[in-house]
């Protein structure tokens, strides 16, 4: 297990990436029902081939800027142990492969908000490669879910 | 053949090709108790299946497979080569059986005293055997060894022919083909012998027959397959989508010219439709299939206690989802064994009330309104109303005040509540009290509702509604805040839509919550929009010039009205699950996918009745005043009338939905503020007006003087509370009652026939009117206010 590969997206200008596997898959913005009473972070539902996937906006969950109007996102469909999972992003990356050797934990003065969801970053030439915890990422049950939050 | 014997047979044979497996398995791992646990748990299956059915060979077959097995089991015996090879014989014999099942319906004439009595032989030698040589602590090391070398002896010494004394080998299959020729050239000869002395050759040949129809009839096996219910979930899923994509190339091709293009989208069109309707149907399955079984519960249990009862089953085709038939099977098997053990009367009794001494028991399955409705009836002694109380009553489930004011129909519905039971005896069948708050719980759970309507001397009838499938459900699209929500039809009373002009009447406040004045009844009114913490947009608020749309809807035992934007259609849904995300909002209990593609989130209604605190208040006034229940349930009924006695002789009566509640005082709460009799009561102080004063009737003075305590039915209109004071409530009877106007009287609006009685309908309004002048009309400015 010396490289993995992941797939790479882009959240607020910072390098976020899945590993491959635990990818099903990419596709553009895909129109959205919002879910009133919904924890602030579930944008909303869409219709994937007859499966219904709850889309989280991971700049809300993660505590980023919000979006500016008009930026359409990308969904990147993810396996949880709980179905399917919408994740959106700004942008979509290429697929990389990093060396294992070049893994290093969250440094402690990482935003809170961060840590949480945040398994580590890999060095890469010149940036650095975020690794998301999808699972915890989708559990946006963590998030107060309530109306006031809106 | 029975749909029942059919399953037998598929199941059976699946289980056999795992014992093979499992057998041979279990000669190479001999200790491992799991798989001893498991071939022994399928034999038993099996002998437990065709006692059921009554193949009576092949259970004695299975028995003695079984007890061999119980001993390896208990470890008393070890298994040996000897002992494998009788089993798979066993196995190979039962799967002959079932072969003369399919093919005939009978157990085969096969004559199996030889290898039953091989098994016999097996278990009693190798006990000896085991118990003189094998030490328990080393089942397969040198003992083994011993068993099977005498194993081989037994073998050599059997007396009787062996089916195939061949070991357990990789690949039985092969082997079971080779074999089973051999056993169609014996079965003639064994048959000879059991066939009638005339039987000769031709006999013979036409026993050899039969593999030719077996050939003709293939295997049940082969005819149907297994397919797990989350596979046609997908399939489904997917047709949706392909109705959905087949819905936008229409429309595509409607814009086309290319008469190529239309001609092929019109196929596709119809092979989708047609495709839809068979994956559907994938799922469904008659009601009939359940209850096949109920002839022989019926028979066996009319034996069990002595009655005789005629089984009438009506609409067996009606078709339900698979979940479904499976999650009432248990409920509708109890309702049958209570209606045949409480419900019908002995055979001598029914003499005596001059009924038929055979019973009925019909069990009717339609469909209705987009359920289905399955009635079980009998033409019993009926439920026990005077005892049902009483028994209420001594349980503390209800209140002395409710088992005399509670009508029958409410009363009737008591024996769902757990533990009640007012069987005298506990009898094998039932009686023990638990049953019928399983059968409402099971029946509930899967969105079902349980009613019971008796008539004392002619009977009873359980009506369980469920919906027809719990994939696919009818619901009402509405639309507010600009999205679209699904309501459950299921919950859905009625609709009720105020035009603008109306509005000002309509929707009235009691301490700030809105409410409709529904056929004189208050209907508490919920916001959509507010409830779910939707933004307004401008333009867009039901507070202006648009009509307004209320839906009436059912959560438990209370109505509630909810406000939305629009009523769009209503349509069949498919429900599909919402994620961990979303699980924690009660408001939604499922999402949908609408004909456009956009999702659609389906509305909880208890759960939005709950956060708008709807139910909650339901359940406080149930708690402090357990009335309260009975009185919403006649309320619902328009025709439910309150009777009561007014002097000795006369007897009025009151519309239900009039009466906010019934209460029993003391005579001395009765206090005096002025000349006006008043009473305290929640913190008010309330006029009280006796009926008598109103409505004259010839009173035993010195009776009512006498008597302890006063009946008082409590009216409320607007925020304005007033006792009515009645000499006795009588009964609540369910009625439309057309009152016919003899002469004037003041607060009566005419007299009709109830209960072989005249009873003279009330006007209570203007009864509170004539009693306290001013009291409601001071009240009117306030309510009217919205």
């Amino acid at each position: 297990m010396a490289s993995q590969q992941f797939c790479t997206f882009l959240l607020d200008g910072y390098l976020f990436g899945v590993p491959v596997p635990q990818v099903q898959e990419v596709i553009r913005f895909h129109d959205m029902t919002p879910v009133p009473l919904a924890p602030p972070a579930v944008e909303g539902l869409i219709n994937l081939r007859g499966q219904i996937v709850a889309a989280v906006d991971l700049r809300r969950r993660l505590g980023l800027a919000e979006r500016t109007a008009g930026e359409l996102p990308v969904n990147v469909v993810v396996r949880t142990p709980d179905g399917a999972v919408s994740l959106l992003v700004d942008e979509i990356g290429d697929v990389i492969e990093v060396e294992q050797s070049t893994f290093e934990t969250p440094p402690e003065t990482l935003h809170a908000s961060l840590r949480a969801t945040i398994l580590g970053v890999y060095k890469l030439d010149g940036r650095l490669l975020h690794v998301l915890d999808k699972d915890k990422a989708c559990l946006a049950a963590d998030l107060e879910p309530t109306a006031a939050g809106r | 053949m029975d749909e029942i014997v059919k399953d037998f047979l598929i199941e059976s044979n699946e289980n056999l090709d795992r014992l093979d497996q499992e057998l041979v398995k279990l000669e190479s791992e001999p200790s491992s108790k799991e798989l001893l646990a498991s071939v022994f748990r399928t034999i038993h299956t099996i002998k437990g299946s065709c006692g059921f059915l009554g193949f009576a060979r092949l259970e004695k077959l299975a028995h003695a497979g079984e007890s061999l097995l119980s001993r390896l089991r208990d470890g008393k015996l070890s298994l040996s080569a000897e002992i494998t090879s009788g089993l798979l014989a066993m196995v190979d014999a039962v799967r002959r059986m079932l072969a003369a099942i399919q093919a005939s319906g009978q157990d085969g004439e096969e004559d199996y005293a030889p290898l039953i009595e091989l098994l016999t032989r097996l278990q009693g030698e190798h006990a000896v055997a085991s118990a003189a040589a094998v030490s328990p602590k080393l089942p397969h090391s040198l003992p083994a060894t011993v068993t099977q070398a005498e194993a081989i002896t037994t073998v050599e010494n059997a007396p009787q022919p062996l089916p195939d004394p061949s070991l357990g080998k990789p690949g039985r299959k092969p082997r079971r083909r080779k074999e089973s020729p051999d056993a169609t050239t014996v079965d003639p000869q064994k048959l000879a012998t059991m066939t009638p002395p005339p039987a000769t050759h031709a006999d013979q040949a036409s026993a050899a027959a039969p593999p030719a129809p077996e050939s003709r009839n293939p295997n049940a096996a082969v005819e149907t397959i297994r397919v797990g219910v989350t596979l046609l979930d997908q399939l489904m899923n997917l047709v949706g989508e392909l109705v959905l994509a087949r819905n936008q190339l229409l429309q595509f091709s409607n814009s086309t010219q290319d008469a190529g293009f239309q001609a092929v989208s019109q196929r596709m069109n119809l092979i989708a439709t047609e495709l839809q309707e068979e994956v559907m149907k994938t799922r469904m399955q008659p009601i009939g299939n359940l209850w096949n079984k109920f002839p022989r519960t019926v028979r066996d249990l009319a034996l069990g206690c002595g009655k005789e009862v005629r089984l009438v089953m009506e609409g067996q085709e009606t078709e339900l989802d698979r979940t479904i038939i499976e999650a009432i099977k248990d409920p509708l098997t109890h309702l049958v064994r209570n209606s045949m053990d409480h419900g019908i009367e002995a055979p001598e009794t029914r003499k005596r009330a001059g009924k038929d001494p055979a019973g009925t028991l019909t069990l009717r399955a339609f469909h209705e309104g987009g359920q289905v409705n399955i009635e079980i009836s009998d033409d019993g002694a009926g439920l026990n109303g005077p005892r049902i109380r009483q028994k209420a009553l001594e349980r503390g489930l209800i209140s002395a005040q409710q088992a005399t004011t509670m009508p029958d129909r409410d009363v009737f519905n008591l024996i769902f509540l757990p533990g009640f039971s007012t069987a005298e005896k506990v009898t094998k069948v039932s009686g023990r009290g638990v049953g019928m708050d399983v059968v409402k719980t099971n029946v509930e759970k899967i969105g079902g509702a349980v009613d019971v309507l008796s008539t004392p001397g002619r009977g009873t009838t359980v009506r369980v509604k469920i919906p027809l499938t719990l994939a696919i459900i009818p619901a009402l699209i509405v639309t507010c805040g600009g999205e679209r929500f699904a309501i459950p039809q299921v919950s859905l009373s009625e609709l009720v839509r105020l035009d603008a002009e109306d509005q000002g009447k309509g929707i009235e406040l009691v301490h700030g919550a809105p409410v409709y004045r529904l056929r004189g009844r208050l209907l508490p009114l919920v916001y959509l929009d507010r409830e779910l913490g939707m933004r307004r947009e401008a333009g867009n608020s039901a507070s202006q010039t648009a009509a307004i749309n209320i839906i009436v809807l059912q959560a438990e035992d209370r109505q509630f009205g909810l406000i939305v934007d629009e009523i769009t259609d209503t349509e069949e849904i498919v429900v599909k699950p919402l994620g961990k995300q979303l699980k924690g909002i009660n408001a939604y209990s499922g999402a949908t996918i609408m004909g456009d593609g956009r999702v659609a989130l389906i509305l909880d209604v208890p759960g939005l009745a709950r956060r708008a605190k709807v139910i909650a208040a339901a359940r406080e006034t149930a708690h402090d005043e357990g009335h309260s229940e009975a009185a919403a349930a006649g309320i619902r009924d328009e025709h439910a009338l309150l009777i009561a006695e007014n002097g000795t002789e006369g007897r009025v009566a009151i519309p239900l939905g009039m009466v906010a509640r019934l209460e029993e005082f003391p005579r001395t709460v009765v206090e005096h503020a002025g000349a006006q009799e008043v009473m305290q009561y929640r913190g008010q102080i309330i006029p009280l007006v006796r009926l008598s004063a109103i409505v004259p009737a010839t009173s035993d003075a010195e009776m009512l003087a006498n008597a302890g305590s006063i009946q008082v039915v409590v009216y409320s209109e607007g925020k304005r509370t007033v006792g009515l004071i009645v000499d006795r409530i009588v009964d609540i009877v369910e009625e439309r009652a057309t009152a016919e106007s003899l002469a004037p009287r003041a607060g009566v609006v005419g007299s009709f026939v109830t209960q072989r009685h005249v009873t003279d309908l009330l006007d209570v309004p203007a009864i509170v009117r004539a009693a306290v002048p001013g009291l409601l009309d001071a009240a009117e400015p306030e309510a009217g206010r919205v």
